[in-house]
């Protein structure tokens, strides 16, 4: 049996959320929604698993902080123990008050650099990407609701579409 | 709606009535107490003074800040935070008394009963005293009784004319609802916030700052500002949490408990912001007159292991412990970061006392901890008495509808 494409068009976010409960509780999968808006709340109902980009944003916090610690070290107390106001660096330890707002920049950095490209790369937002946007309107006023389904379940996810305050449904 | 009507129970009645006995019973033997070693420089009776000041000062700091949160809330027309209104509002209901506390400590000092501030003393102003002090001196005209009461007086009256307009205001809307007291409320919340803006900081200096006498620091205001603010929201979650626990506040959902939480999260950030900030320049510099104050603490007087307690409690904990999102969430959680929270920035105001008043005599000892534990038991009473005095939800909020909704 063929698979069908489902886009469902929505001018109001309350409604989708409140179909894709619908479908969620009828075991429906849906594939994505695509919102002028972020819609707080709508992640475990359609689905999205749970980001990993805190965890990836500790790692690269905790590499800044070395980074940073290595930097500083190398400079201020291995390379050339530099002496300033009276504070020789004879050892880090000795010193670190100074050193602290400089570990707290490099960490703060490398988290904020590292999420950021991690997030374009992971959702490929790159030069020269080609938009995944099936519909430029959902970019403006309109709320999209994309469904992957087969063609014999098709009736059932219109009605229901329709009942839940679908204003437009298109079939690719 | 769920059950408005909070009823402070005789078990909750008899609790904070047992721990103000032990504050009273403490204070009552501190001032019987006789140590057996004094240090000459000392008085008898200080180490019990400067634990009242101690105290005094940092449950007003949880009432005062109340105030000043309520006031923001009003001047931002927050949304959010209406359904825990009355929560704050009754925190807030500790001003009065933290400052009648605060009042009497100030003129037990003033009719030299004890001599915690050493410029109340008028002999450091006459040449001809062995104690004179020409450094104090020059900021007599400061100093001055009648300009250093006239402040004090301003300060605390103002304050509380403020905080009972607010909540009288606040009862009032139950009953009339409209939007003319909200707006009322939102000139006054602005006034305020004007109005404590300078009087957070000179009345820090006043009273606090003023220990020690010859050192000055920029920062002090905000920090010790920033340091009740914590206090203060730690308090507000504390008690919605208990509300809850009780099976009250029902529409608090878990996106109210997420906001108070960051503001415990972003308040912790903004005194360790301040604590540092002050700690390093002046450390970084080393000007004697400026370093005197660690140097107090870190060396003369042995505070060292203190001062680094308090900023690890009261910066690493809560940043590491109310990072995640989870953790903001998770009521035990929140209960045992906001007890370390409380115990770290009462310890602060420890170490901001302490090393100018009993020196190198510092213990934390029955006295300092039964005198605390009063101190408990009287902010848990009047808070609790505030909160069955009125709906524990207020009812015609304008924002009382969008509150309920608040969902991230």
């Amino acid at each position: 049996m063929s698979n069908v494409t489902i886009h469902a068009i929505f001018d109001d976010e309350e409604p989708l959320m409140a179909t894709a409960r619908t479908f969620k509780s009828n075991g429906i999968r849906i594939k994505d929604v695509f919102s002028p808006f972020p819609i707080h709340g709508i992640d475990p109902v359609i689905g999205v698993p749970r980001t990993w980009i805190a965890i990836c944003a500790f790692i690269y916090g905790l590499t800044g902080l070395s980074l940073g610690t290595l930097m500083m070290w190398y400079m201020m107390v291995h390379d050339w123990p530099t002496d300033i106001g009276g504070k020789p660096s004879f050892a880090y330890y000795m010193n670190v008050p100074a050193f602290i707002p400089i570990s707290f920049e490099c960490t703060v950095l490398c988290a904020a650099h590292g999420m950021a490209i991690t997030y374009y790369l992971r959702c490929w937002l790159v030069p020269g990407a080609k938009a995944k946007n099936p519909d430029p309107r959902t970019t403006d006023d309109k709320f999209m609701m994309v469904i992957e389904t087969k063609e014999d379940k098709k009736n059932n996810i219109e009605s229901l579409l329709k009942n839940g305050g679908a204003s437009e449904i298109h079939y690719k | 709606m769920s059950n408005l009507n909070y009823t402070f129970t005789n078990k909750t009645r008899n609790f904070t009535y047992a721990l103000m006995a032990i504050g009273l019973i403490t204070i009552i033997v501190g001032f019987i107490h006789t140590p057996k070693e004094l240090d000459v420089n000392v008085d008898q009776h200080t180490r019990i003074w400067a634990n009242l000041l101690v105290n005094g000062y940092f449950f007003l700091g949880i009432g005062l800040l109340a105030t000043f949160f309520m006031a923001l809330q009003y001047a931002a027309e927050v949304a959010w935070s209406v359904a825990v209104k009355r929560v704050y509002e009754a925190v807030s209901c500790y001003l009065p008394v933290g400052a009648t506390i605060m009042f009497l400590i100030l003129l037990a000092g003033q009719l030299h009963l004890h001599h915690l501030y050493q410029w109340m003393d008028p002999a450091v102003y006459d040449k001809t005293s062995p104690k004179y002090d020409a450094l104090i001196t020059h900021k007599h005209g400061y100093f001055a009784p009648a300009f250093f009461w006239t402040r004090t007086i301003i300060y605390l009256g103002v304050w509380n004319l403020f905080q009972r307009g607010f909540r009288r205001r606040s009862l009032e809307e139950d009953l009339t609802g409209g939007t003319a007291l909200h707006y009322k409320n939102m000139g006054k919340g602005a006034l305020f916030l004007v109005f404590f803006a300078v009087t957070s900081s000179t009345s820090a200096w006043d009273w606090l700052m003023s220990l020690d006498v010859h050192w000055f620091s920029t920062m002090y205001g905000w920090y010790a500002f920033s340091g009740m603010w914590i206090s203060a929201m730690t308090t507000i979650m504390l008690t919605v949490l208990f509300l809850k626990r009780k099976g009250y506040l029902e529409n608090v959902n878990d996106s109210h408990i997420h906001d108070i939480a960051k503001w415990m999260f972003a308040v912790s950030f903004l005194w360790s912001y301040l604590w540092f900030c002050q700690f390093m320049l002046i450390w970084y510099t080393n000007i004697p007159e400026e370093i005197i104050y660690f140097q107090d603490r870190l060396a003369n007087y042995g505070y060292m292991g203190l001062m680094w307690t308090v900023f690890i409690l009261n910066f690493a904990f809560p940043m590491i412990l109310l990072m995640s999102r989870d953790a903001k969430r998770n009521y035990y959680f929140i209960v045992i970061v906001g007890c370390i929270i409380l115990v770290g920035h009462w310890l602060d105001v420890y170490d901001m006392v302490m090393p100018a008043t009993v020196k190198g005599d510092h213990q934390l000892g029955w006295m300092e901890i039964g005198t605390a534990l009063g101190f408990v038991g009287l902010l848990i009473f009047v808070v609790h008495k505030s909160l069955a005095k009125a709906p524990l939800m207020v009812q015609k909020h304008p924002y009382l509808d969008e509150s309920l909704h608040h969902n991230f």
